[in-house]
């Protein structure tokens, strides 16, 4: 089974920060994989490298087998990489619909002449998007209205109607109630199994319910990938989380990890 | 609160279905009483009124041509009076020399404005905000320097002057209403596209880039081509505007495509409320009735009312007249 995604000695340094270090990633079709790690681990800044809004120093990223480390954002989400933003990006000034239309509508060709039954295809097909993370009954409610919550719905409906084959979602949680992150999960189980997703989330009890496989970075480099269990059990996440050694205090159970203070 | 939120929309809808109704009626009725009355202007006018509403007319399309750029794609432009200009002097040199039709040469003016946007918009596009400002008010410096140098073609500062009355099919329009219904005619033309673009899935994309273009990279759109295509339409449609000016003023001069050209469109664009057509095309019959047909009166001092209605406008309607009567009918519906 040859990866989905998959990268080789990816590295981007800021200046003398080596933010990611030499990763090697490989994310199997229709997994649900983690990225977890403390902060200033390189977690946004390796989906920023899959994604292609930053480009790496050096190092390669594959799609299905395909070289697309040179390719920009746009030329990698038509072939099938969609991304969640961490700080939900909509379109403010558009409706619920006329945001899903926007992703809809470019899978249907876009033309500078009007086209009713295209419209009113890429409308139904907006409607269902937003039917499926509960958003139905908010479809016509400016996305700058919208609560936080809603926008985190509404931001997976746009990027779940690009039809993606690979899903980066950046802290699909970060700022989110536990009521709201309960939905949340929900919501990302019901992505279909074909559509693999990689996600970077804080919320470590999230986390262990949705992975399949887990990786961890730590100062930008790879510490362990390995399924939820065998990263549990690691010696060295434990370090990395509480810089303590031998110390086996279960933090995974605790919603915020203690912050390693030589990670920054 | 949620159960605030089901309701709301439902209320609303069922309200809302018998004005509607009505609204569109009037709507309709409103159109045709402005198209009879753009149509009949000229039976009832004198002939300075009539030349200055085809006057209007020009400038009027510039202005929604700059709209395309402005208020839907968020691109602010200073430099678009240099397609219009391009668009007057092509259109007045065919003239000129080689005598052709007036159609012909309105469409020889939208393609020469395209092509010139063309080959500055794509470096112009690749930035955004103040540099996109000031790199097309380089761009316009520059064409307007063309204009006053290149003395063979375009007459240099004395301008091109003795072009041709326009013709139609060899009938010669010198009469001012048949210019105007014949000016009036090819903005109609001008204005349906441009709107027919702006209401197209292009379109939407372009208000998807203006809201938010990092989202429209990643929603696999090519940010830059579809920039460079609304520069290119816009350029076109400013083409066109200029053609109509040439038809109407029989004579070019690097004015046309200067700065202050440039900066009024603009301004008439703020002052009609960005992002909608008719409004730029209101804010363009402001501007040009201001220096035109009051500024004479005013002693020369036209430019001094037209910068005291734009401060006006700043603070007492900071979204232009179609601001305005967005709230209005905001207020009606609820």
């Amino acid at each position: 089974m040859t990866a989905v995604l998959s990268c080789r000695n990816l590295s981007r340094r800021f200046g003398a920060v080596h933010a990611v270090d030499d990763v090697d990633l490989d994310v199997e079709p229709g997994a649900r994989h983690a990225l977890i790690g403390p902060n200033g681990a390189g977690k946004s800044t390796l989906l920023h490298l899959l994604s292609g809004v930053l480009s790496p120093s050096s190092g390669a990223v594959a799609l299905e087998g395909r070289d697309i480390s040179r390719l920009s954002v746009s030329r990698r989400s038509r072939l099938g990489l969609s991304q969640t933003f961490q700080h939900s990006l909509l379109f403010l000034s558009m409706t619920a619909r006329e945001n899903v239309a926007l992703a809809v509508a470019r899978r249907h060709g876009v033309r500078p002449w009007p086209r009713r039954r295209v419209h009113s295809a890429v409308a139904d097909r907006a409607g269902q998007a937003l039917g499926t993370v509960g958003l139905a009954d908010r479809s016509e409610v400016p996305a700058g209205s919208l609560a936080h919550g809603e926008r985190r719905q509404l931001d997976i409906a746009v990027t779940l109607a690009c039809e993606p084959r690979l899903l980066l979602l950046d802290e699909p949680a970060a700022g989110m109630s536990p009521a709201e992150v309960e939905r949340l999960g929900a919501l990302i189980e019901l992505i279909p199994p074909e559509v693999t997703v990689l996600f970077v989330e804080h919320d470590l009890e999230l986390v262990f319910r949705l992975a399949t496989t887990v990786t961890v970075l730590h100062l930008g480099a790879e510490l362990i990938t390995g399924t939820p269990d065998e990263v549990r059990a690691s010696d060295a996440v434990q370090e990395a989380y509480l810089g303590t050694e031998g110390q086996h205090t279960d933090l995974f159970l605790r919603p915020e990890p203690a912050v390693d203070p030589a990670s920054r | 609160m949620n159960a605030h939120a089901t309701v709301a929309p439902t209320v609303e809808s069922a309200g809302a279905a018998t004005p509607r109704g009505r609204r569109d009626i009037v709507r309709v009725v409103l159109l045709v009483t402005l198209v009879l009355c753009l149509v009949g202007l000229p039976l009832v006018a004198d002939p300075f009124a009539t030349t200055t509403a085809t006057r209007v007319l020009a400038f009027a399309l510039l202005a929604v041509s700059l709209d395309l750029l402005v208020g839907v794609t968020g691109l602010p432009s200073l430099g678009h009076a240099a397609y219009f200009g391009v668009g007057a002097y092509t259109a007045g040199w065919l003239s000129i020399h080689i005598g052709i039709d007036g159609p012909v040469a309105l469409l020889a003016a939208t393609l020469a404005g395209a092509s010139v946007a063309a080959a500055t918009g794509w470096l112009a596009v690749r930035s955004g905000g103040i540099f996109f400002l000031m790199l097309t008010l380089a761009i316009g410096e520059v064409l307007h320097q063309v204009a006053h140098s290149w003395r063979s073609v375009t007459g240099g500062s004395d301008g091109m002057y003795g072009v041709p009355a326009t013709t139609v099919g060899g009938v010669d329009l010198a009469n001012p209403g048949f210019l105007y219904w014949y000016v009036l005619g090819a903005f109609g033309v001008g204005y349906l596209l441009i709107r027919m673009v702006v209401r197209s899935s292009f379109g939407a994309a372009l208000r998807g880039i203006h809201d938010n273009e990092p989202r429209m990279r990643a929603l696999g759109y090519p940010v830059f081509g579809y920039k460079l295509a609304a520069f290119v339409i816009a350029g076109a449609g400013a083409g066109l505007a200029g053609g109509l000016l040439v038809a109407q003023q029989r004579i070019v001069t690097p004015d046309d495509l200067g700065f202050t050209t440039g900066a009024l469109v603009l301004l008439a664009v703020v002052i009609g409320g960005a992002g909608t057509l008719w409004g730029a095309c209101i804010g363009a019959a402001v501007v040009v009735l201001v220096r035109d047909y009051f500024g004479p009166a005013l002693d020369g001092h036209g430019p001094l009312l037209l910068g005291i209605v734009f401060v006006i406008v700043v603070y007492v309607m900071p979204r232009g007249v179609a601001g305005v009567a967005g709230i209005r009918g905001k207020e009606r519906a609820a």
